[in-house]
């Protein structure tokens, strides 16, 4: 791709396949409101595909999204994003994505902790994320499939993906 | 969504005054609600109209009882009328 070292994210002590993913309760926006919501709510109605991502502004959000809006995993499971953008960066992000999943707001970063993939960002000052992560979920939200970024910048393997979500769904 | 809902709902706007006044009430009852937070612009509200008829928030729906519901001072007598204590 480049002929340099894409620089190495240090290692994620995430949460992995078979372990149970952490709850959590967190404004969940979708093209008109937002509403507290809890993970477990999702899940209670079947397997979700819970995806972090960078800042809404940053192109690997743009670039995500677009794949994920395109291959319509929408018709298989709930898929749901998760960054540090607030509520109304999210609503604009569904309008201009044209895309009908919705995402988490958790600007403190807190989940992407507890989840075990944070990481801060270099340049600007006080900020964390959660690096790019994708966690395949089942009824009881036992992880199914795990992927987490160990570059940066470094995208999913969609075509995994789907196949993960085939046989799991 | 779960059936584990919350009877009403509310449909706000942060920080605007009229639907602290309503979330005071609701508290004040002791009210299990939850809050759906709209944009600022008016346009930008369509789900409100589609459950009110218009876009101005506060609105609420109550399952309690059926009724939907805008304006703070109309929603506020309801609540006093339906939840206060006098009953």
């Amino acid at each position: 791709m480049v002929d340099f070292d894409v620089v190495e994210l240090e290692e994620a002590d995430h949460v992995e396949v078979g372990e149970q993913a952490p709850d959590f309760v967190r404004p969940l926006v979708n093209d008109e409101y937002w509403q507290n919501t809890s993970l477990s709510e999702l899940t209670d109605d079947g397997p979700v595909l819970l995806v972090f991502h960078p800042m809404d502004g940053a192109f690997p959000s743009t670039y995500i999204w677009n794949e994920l809006r395109d291959r319509e995993l929408g018709e298989q499971l709930t898929v749901v994003g998760c960054s540090i953008s607030d509520p109304y960066a999210h609503k604009r992000f569904i309008g201009e994505r044209g895309m009908d999943y919705r995402l988490f707001s958790d600007p403190s970063a807190k989940v992407a902790r507890e989840y075990g993939i944070d990481h801060e960002l270099d340049g600007m000052a006080g900020i964390r994320e959660p690096r790019p992560a994708v966690f395949l979920l089942d009824e009881e939200r036992t992880v199914q499939y795990a992927w987490v970024a160990s570059q940066w910048p470094e995208f999913p393997d969609y075509d995994e993906i789907e196949s993960a979500v085939e046989s799991h769904t | 969504m779960s059936t584990d809902q919350p009877p009403i709902t509310l449909y706000r706007l942060q920080a605007c005054p009229y639907c602290e006044r309503v979330v005071r009430k609701l508290q004040e009852y002791d009210l299990d609600y939850q809050s759906r937070f709209v944009e600022p612009m008016h346009s930008d509200r369509n789900v409100v109209k589609r459950i009110s008829g218009k876009r101005s928030v506060p609105a609420i729906v109550d399952e309690n009882t059926g009724v939907t519901m805008s304006e703070s001072g109309n929603i506020v007598d309801y609540l006093d009328k339906t939840y206060g204590g006098a009953a």
